[in-house]
């Protein structure tokens, strides 16, 4: 059986056309992106550790109650959750080939994605200029570097997309522009998810305890 | 501030004799290999061949070099360490001070692990797994290449730690508020910040890069449970970086905080918390010597393998023990510091588990020996590596249990029990292990094998070396010697003390005869030339190439139908198959990038020592901008032609049928 | 001479195998050391059971299977036997289990924190680590000492230990288990000496350059009488343990001598704990003066 094989394969004596492009075929691209999200996952989550254990450690200073604005931050959070789905609304245009929605909702979500940077920002600056900057106490030091590790995350989100925009103002929707899109609507989604994490267990539960 | 930052003339170490005479060495060795390289007009080879290549064989082979090269780095810092202590007894001073000294111990530490075994076991990754499982090439080749480099750039940093400030004073593991700027207000701990940061990231993408290569680019045929055991075992390992390597990150990102910006994560002050990094960093840490023992394991199932020309006892055994060390290796950081004050419950969970461990370990030995029984044991270098690991390793299991005991651990912790422990399974199982992957796999990455007598010397000086090092260490941490002490006053340490010295001497012999060994089989690599491909009659798919294997790998993507994929094709008749006509292959094309990228970043990174703003900013802005114009440039890649594939195979086939007769 | 050293390294062996090491931990002065080292005896020849039969069967069937030897079976295509499987698995669990068995409930009695069960009343001691000394506090007794510690043998002693500096660990080898010394906690061990003499104390934990020299005395007096003199030669020293004595004594200095203070202050060892305790916002943080960074003084 196995000589019989091995016989027609001599006999053929032509290869079969390659099945598959191998290295950086873009469904290897969008797994190898899934796995560095991973990786980013445990970044996130050794930070949400050291936040659980120091949230406590206010050296005299103040602490989550005395600081978060519950209101603000659902703000914050609502620019972002509907920044998600307005990335969701631009990836399904690109999936249909249309250039000017996809662009249009992008540039939506750009938008959003500002407005939550912006008062990101707006809320570190008003903490500092209080006296509760990340300086003060391990709690502290702790929150910024948790909120800050996220925003500085959707910064670069915020980058990518105003390249990602450039480049499909530029090239048009294509296979390689898609792939990104896709590679970009993962981190995007992936941001709002840690957000959730973080406006429940840093905000909900510091204003509660 | 100067535009210099903190970095002034007085930064470098005048008034130390050892360093200058060091560097002043490090020059005269650079300013020769660069002539030489002049000389015979190999910069163009040494650029376009092998720093921007793609190819992971290439990339594998200058991780080798790299693990190499800081192996002497290391290895002349546990040479000091030895002499040190031996001098400075009876409370003598020796002739390293403490601030010398302490720094030779970090880097020895860091340098090793980091820069020593994680390239080593990284290069012999990058050269056979993706042989191992058909493939052309990994599933990113421009991220290898950048991995690679992020790693040098961290090797770089260190380095340059040696000539401009100093390295840390804090033992490998950096345990604030030591570290702290409080206790550590030099460049010491910065270097080490961004050499173990830079590097931790190239690591992690090499992680990405080979879990997305073995899922994704398998030969046809090849299930999971059918890919080589080394395969397999790196696989966990990847696993285990990009599981473990985002906690480095994120706790050096940390420490970051506290000592540029200061924040309170670790400080004394503050309601900072020492413990958290503890824990941190042995959540990472311990996964990190899992990281480098479990390729090795792989190691020796094939060495064993093949060389009792078997095929592997208990294959399903060795996959599902190795991940379940894989898993257990999360959850026994807490063995790191049994005496913090953990409560009996926290310390016995902990103990108890760590335990478990040596389970899948132990079964894993017991499979190697029933690989030997009924075998045809061959008795050469790689074997005598693995036979050597087998005894050894199996004493480093038993201290280590030991030390998993919290009883026990509470008078033998961070004694030289611990040392001795620790080196006997990296030295005795991961190195050992490298060195046999390096003796076996030799021939296939260069095209021709090593000369035996001078591996076997090696081997020998190695393997008695090491015991007369560190056994007197299990003594000294009896008596009641702790680790990191520059010297000593106690009579009754003198003798183990002179004792250890003697063995890394006998070390040291068995380095050089690696070299000379390679020098030999260099210069008689005519009379040693593989030409089939196969001088070991191998089991897997590796073999199947020549030697060094074609740049595309393989001609025709083979098909797959057996664990011992390449013995199976020899039984059946189909290896070694001549095809008239060759369809093109798609190559990824070398890049400059991945080398322009670490560059920027390593000059970010040692700006950041120093407190160069402009320098960092320009550096890591110069990262972003070649990243860019590499992701927005087209053309990355190329198709290999037929003609050029018939010529290649022919020439190789033809070798092979001349090899046969 | 290479003979030579062999013969004593032998010798040695053996006498260390026969005898224990002298002055470490396998020469136990202490219930709690010794509870140890038997521990440590009983694991190992527990492993010894796996260990050594790995390693013989290595070295012989390397021996017996090496090529050449045609005469015996060769089976290439041989991989799998379920009862070998069996075994193997069976093998190392069975040992784990005892051993787990043994860590559980070695671990408990062996806890540190566990005060020890001794009809005499205890000695309490504060331990702070400096950089690169230790002081002991005896706050019943209202002494303090740098580099040496006393206690009568067959006594219990209660250790309260914090670090006023990096992370140390407190040692004593030959009475038993050690614990880490750090900042802003207080950390707790219990030990005893069975018998009279004086013992080797280290720092275990890497803390900086001067850590080689941060060795003291522990002297376990043979009877309560001998404890009281060296009580009494302490409270002779005039120089008391206060506020600012203890700033000169926390400054760094490497191989200190054994300093005696004759009172030390109510609460010194509270009060350096505290310093770097967090504090609920309520807390009123003006009593902890001192060692507070100027910059925590302002939040207030």
């Amino acid at each position: 059986m196995n000589m019989e094989i091995a016989m027609e394969r001599m006999t053929q004596q032509v290869q079969s056309a390659d099945p598959v492009e191998h290295h950086d075929s873009d469904d290897t691209k969008l797994f190898g992106f899934w796995l560095y999200l991973m990786t980013d996952c445990i970044l996130f989550a050794s930070v949400f550790a050291t936040y659980a254990v120091l949230y406590m450690n206010t050296d005299g200073g103040v602490s989550g109650k005395d600081i978060f604005e519950l209101n603000f931050v659902l703000v914050e959070t609502l620019s972002l959750l509907f920044s998600s789905i307005t990335f969701g609304f631009a990836f399904i245009c690109a999936k249909r080939n249309k250039r000017i929605a996809t662009l249009s909702w992008l540039l939506v979500t750009f938008a959003l994605g500002c407005v939550f940077i912006g008062m990101e920002v707006y809320e570190f600056h008003h903490l500092i200029m209080a006296g509760h900057g990340p300086q003060r106490s391990a709690f502290l030091s702790s929150f910024f570097a948790l909120v800050g590790l996220h925003g500085l995350h959707v910064t670069a989100g915020l980058i990518w997309m105003a390249i990602m925009m450039v480049e499909i103002l530029k090239t048009g929707l294509n296979n390689r522009s898609i792939t990104r899109l896709n590679c970009l609507s993962l981190f995007w989604h992936f941001l709002d998810i840690v957000w959730i994490c973080v406006f429940t267990l840093v905000y909900l539960l510091g204003v509660i305890s | 501030m100067s535009i210099f930052g903190k970095l002034t003339l007085e930064s470098i170490p005048y008034h130390e004799p050892i360093i200058m005479v060091t560097l002043a060495a490090v020059a005269v060795i650079g300013i020769v290999i660069a002539g030489l390289i002049t000389k015979y007009k190999k910069w163009n080879v040494l650029w376009n061949d092998w720093f921007t290549s793609v190819d992971h064989k290439r990339l594998g082979i200058m991780y080798i070099v790299l693990a190499m090269v800081m192996l002497i780095r290391g290895f002349s810092d546990a040479i000091m360490m030895r002499t040190q202590q031996a001098l400075a007894t009876n409370g003598a001073a020796g002739y390293l001070p403490p601030e010398h000294y302490d720094q030779i111990f970090t880097a020895h530490g860091v340098i090793m692990i980091i820069f020593m075994a994680m390239p080593f076991m990284i290069g012999l990754m990058n050269l056979v797994v993706p042989l191992q499982i058909g493939a052309r090439d990994v599933a990113f080749p421009f991220l290898n290449n950048l991995s690679f480099w992020l790693t040098a750039s961290g090797a770089v940093l260190i380095n340059i730690s040696l000539g401009l400030g100093e390295f840390a004073k804090t033992g490998w593991v950096a345990y604030p508020p030591l570290s702290e700027l409080a206790f550590s207000p030099g460049v010491g701990v910065d270097y080490y910040i961004w050499a173990l940061q830079i590097s931790g990231i190239g690591t992690t993408l090499t992680g990405v890069n080979f879990i997305a290569t073995v899922l994704k680019m398998r030969a046809p045929g090849m299930k999971l449970m059918q890919m080589p055991i080394f395969t397999w075992t790196c696989t966990w390992a990847n696993i285990l970086i990009v599981a473990s390597f985002p906690i480095l990150t994120a706790l050096l990102a940390m420490l970051t905080l506290d000592r540029y910006m200061d924040f309170h994560f670790f400080t004394n002050a503050g309601g900072g918390n020492a413990m958290m990094y503890i824990n941190l960093f042995w959540a990472w840490g311990h996964p990190e010597v899992y990281i480098l023992i479990l390729p090795a394991f792989g190691i020796f199932s094939e060495v064993i393998s093949t060389f009792t020309s078997k095929r592997l006892f208990g294959y399903k055994s060795m996959v599902w023990a190795s991940g379940a060390i894989s898993i257990l290796g999360f959850i026994v950081w807490l063995h790191h510091f049994f005496t913090m004050g953990s409560s009996a419950n926290v310390n016995a969970f902990f103990g108890v588990m760590t335990m478990v461990i040596a389970v899948p370990t132990g079964v894993k030995l017991f499979n190697w020996l029933f690989t030997i029984y009924r075998g045809r044991l061959r008795v050469t270098v790689p074997v005598l590596w693995t036979l050597g690991f087998m005894t050894t390793f199996t004493i480093g299991g038993m201290t280590g249990v030991l030390l998993a005991l919290p009883g026990a651990d509470y008078v033998l912790h961070n004694s030289l029990f611990l040392i001795a422990h620790f080196h006997n399974t990296i030295v005795g199982g991961a190195v050992f292990g490298y060195l046999a992957g390096f003796a076996y796999w030799f021939p296939k990455a260069m095209g021709f094998t090593l000369n035996e007598r001078l591996g076997k010397a090696s081997f020998w000086c190695w393997q008695v070396g090491f015991y007369v090092a560190f056994m007197p260490l299990y003594v000294l941490g009896f008596l009641g010697m702790t680790r990191r002490i520059s010297h000593t006053d106690n009579p009754d340490w003198n003798f183990w003390i002179y004792f250890a010295a003697v063995g890394a001497f006998i070390i040291f012999a068995g380095i050089v005869l690696q070299f000379v060994q390679l020098y030999v089989s260099f210069r008689d690599r005519e009379q040693n030339l593989d030409t089939t491909g196969d001088p070991w009659n191998g089991h897997t798919l590796e073999w199947s190439t020549a030697s060094p294997p074609q740049f595309y790998n393989f001609a025709v993507t083979p098909t797959v139908s057996d664990i011992d994929a390449f013995t199976d094709m020899k039984e059946k008749g189909i290896a070694y198959q001549r095809y008239a006509q060759y369809q093109p292959i798609h190559m990824p094309k070398n890049t400059a990038c991945g080398v322009l990228i670490a560059l920027a970043l390593t000059a970010a990174g040692f700006a950041a020592v120093w407190h160069i703003l402009w320098l960092a900013i320009a550096g890591l802005m110069g990262a972003f901008i070649v990243f860019l114009v590499r992701a927005y440039s087209n053309g990355h890649d190329y198709y290999v032609q037929g003609d050029e594939i018939t010529a290649i195979e022919t020439a190789h086939l033809d070798a092979v049928a001349k090899g046969a007769v | 001479m290479f003979i030579k050293s062999l013969s004593k390294a032998t010798l040695a062996i053996f006498s260390i195998l026969l005898s224990g090491c002298a002055g470490g931990v396998l020469d136990p002065k202490g219930q709690i050391g010794i509870d140890e080292k038997n521990l440590i005896v009983i694991a190992t020849l527990l492993m010894l059971i796996v260990v050594i039969p790995v390693i013989f069967m290595t070295l012989f069937f390397a021996w017996k299977y090496r090529d050449g030897r045609d005469h015996e079976i060769y089976t290439p295509k041989w991989a799998h036997s379920t009862l070998i499987e069996t075994v193997v698995w069976f093998v190392p669990i069975v040992i784990v289990v005892i051993l787990g068995v043994i860590t559980w409930v070695s671990t408990h009695e062996l806890d540190p924190y566990k005060p020890l069960k001794h009809e005499a009343t205890p000695i309490e001691v504060e331990v702070v680590s400096l950089n690169w000394k230790w002081l002991f506090i005896y706050p019943e007794l209202g002494i303090a000492s740098v580099n040496e510690l006393a206690f009568p043998a067959n006594v219990p002693v209660n250790f309260k230990i914090t670090s006023d500096t990096a992370m140390n660990s407190f040692f004593i080898p030959q009475l038993g288990s050690q614990i880490y010394s750090m900042a802003g906690m207080a950390t707790q061990l219990h030990l005893i000496a069975n018998e009279a003499g004086t013992f080797n104390g280290i720092s275990a934990n890497y803390s900086g350059a001067g850590f080689a020299g941060m060795k003291f005395k522990a002297i376990a007096t043979a009877t309560p009488e001998e404890f009281d003199a060296w009580v009494a030669k302490v409270k002779s020293h005039d120089q008391k343990l206060d506020e600012q004595s203890y700033q000169l004594l926390a400054k760094p200095s490497e191989n200190n001598p054994v300093q005696y203070y004759g009172h030390a202050s109510k609460g010194m060892f509270n009060h350096i704990v505290m310093q770097y305790m967090y504090m609920e916002p309520s807390m009123d943080m003006s009593q902890h003066s001192g060692h507070m960074p100027a910059k925590h003084g302002e939040s207030k």
